[in-house]
């Protein structure tokens, strides 16, 4: 798999659902037999995959969001990890 | 730290259509513990009762969950929940019909067994005629936008079909298989040395396995269960005693994994009796192999206790009778030679080209015979 350039549009896979985990206040991503727990800053990525906005998109909007710059790498890698187990899909 | 359960097994039934010699059904099922079945309602209140405890992935299983008529309701109030659910079936006389309904209730995935690659072979260990079910419902499943898990569970008469079965699940775009070893509970215990491949079948087979790995990458998750006879540790059993799993029975029995009501040393309590928050935390049973307190030699100073948790209670009253002793698959266990000696029986009688002991299929009335017998 190559790595996803900058107007790549990442999505949730079909399968995965963001769920609310409130007995241990913290987010989560179910799939078939599988759980991966999300940090907040991981949550809210993953809220951002609408299947519209482009990895620009969103590195845009969460710089703009916490004043920040530089956060295409971290934006980056963790979609990687979670493409690399079948969650995250890429489209053009 | 307090263990709060992820996964809920729900064993809705123990009827099934399907027949299958390896079954992880209680020998027993078909006896009084079993017969009456929790209501619609006392499922809900398990279901919610669960989640407030921190479950968070829910297995619709049996038995076959497809005979209960209220599975929709079951799915529905899962999804109002926020449980992901999985429905784990044989898929026998399925419809595309019953399928959408579950689809519009929320199911989120659905896992469909196989017995083997060809319909004859499948139908001989199924000893029931529902191979052309499977594929159906196999198409069926795709075409709702299900994710798919083929389920093949793996003995000395289909070990050689490694890699069809892969191919097989490929084919109907499944997202996963699982290519379950044989683990010696249940029914399966009871046929153990007809079911046992041998240490050359397991070798060929996981060969295939790493080669069909590196073939696929993420667009095909292989699963391989360890056959852990063959193995040098045991496996960490579901995680640990009463950490992150528990099965509840078709009559409400709660157990920290499927396999668990044969110990008959333990008295395991029941969802109409009791609170589930009550069984979970404080119940005898669910307390009694948590952590590692109770821990005998040579676990007690392993290294590997946090990596295996001792392994298997269960296996270990089947092959010992008691439930406290270390695994006996484990290399280090003083009850090893008991399960050295069933691997090399069946190297033995192999290589003599001695036939296997035929198979005794889970029906209702071989239950009731050998629970008489007991």
């Amino acid at each position: 798999m190559n790595p996803a350039t900058s107007a790549a549009v990442p999505r949730l896979h079909p399968k995965a659902r963001l769920q609310r985990d409130d007995v241990r206040k913290r987010d989560v991503l179910l799939y078939p037999e599988g759980i991966v727990t999300l940090n907040p800053t991981g949550a809210e990525i993953l809220g951002l995959c609408d299947g519209v906005r482009s990895l620009a998109d969103i590195v845009a909007t969460l710089e703009q969001r916490y004043d920040a710059s530089g956060l295409e790498r971290d934006v980056t890698s963790f979609l990687e990890g979670l493409a690399a187990k079948g969650l995250v899909l890429y489209g053009g | 730290m307090e263990a709060k359960p992820l996964w809920l097994l729900a064993e809705l039934t123990y009827k099934c259509p399907l027949q299958c010699p390896y079954c992880s059904n209680p020998l027993d099922f078909a006896g009084a513990r079993f017969r009456t079945e929790l209501t619609t309602e006392e499922w809900c209140r398990v279901f919610r009762e669960a989640k407030a405890l921190g479950v968070l992935q829910l297995g619709l299983s049996g038995g076959e969950p497809l005979l209960r008529p209220d599975l929709e309701t079951l799915v529905a109030t899962a999804r109002e929940l926020g449980l992901y659910s999985s429905l784990i079936t044989s898929a026998y006389r399925l419809t595309k019909d019953r399928l959408a309904a579950l689809k519009r209730a929320g199911l989120d995935h659905v896992q469909i067994s196989v017995q083997a690659a060809d319909a004859e072979l499948s139908d001989r260990i199924a000893g029931t005629v529902s191979h052309r079910d499977k594929l159906a419902a196999y198409r069926y499943t795709k075409e709702l936008g299900f994710p798919l898990t083929v389920n093949v569970v793996l003995h000395r008469a289909n070990l050689h079909q490694v890699e069809a079965l892969i191919r097989l699940a490929e084919l109907l775009g499944a997202e996963r298989i699982e290519l379950a070893n044989t683990q010696f509970y249940g029914w399966a215990f009871h046929n153990r040395d007809a079911l046992m491949p041998t240490k050359a079948q397991l070798d060929a087979a996981w060969q295939v396995v790493q080669r069909e790995r590196a073939r696929l990458g993420t667009r095909l998750e292989i699963v391989w269960v360890l056959p852990d006879y063959h193995e040098q540790f045991p496996k960490p059993c579901m995680g640990g005693w009463a950490r992150a799993y528990m099965t509840v029975t078709p009559a409400g029995e709660v157990w920290p994994c499927h396999a668990a009501g044969r110990i008959t040393t333990l008295r395991f309590e029941t969802v109409r009796e009791h609170p589930l928050e009550w069984i979970w935390r404080e119940s005898e049973a669910l307390q009694r192999f948590r952590g590692e307190s109770w821990m005998p030699e040579p676990c007690r100073s392993c290294a590997r206790r946090a990596v295996d948790f001792g392994g298997c209670r269960c296996q270990a009253f089947l092959v010992t009778g008691d439930a406290g002793a270390t695994d006996p698959v484990c290399s280090l266990a003083p009850h090893r030679p008991v399960i050295d000696a069933a691997v090399a029986a069946v190297e033995r009688a192999t290589a003599a080209r001695i036939a296997p002991p035929s198979l005794t299929y889970r029906a209702a009335p071989a239950s009731r015979a050998l629970a008489a017998k007991e």
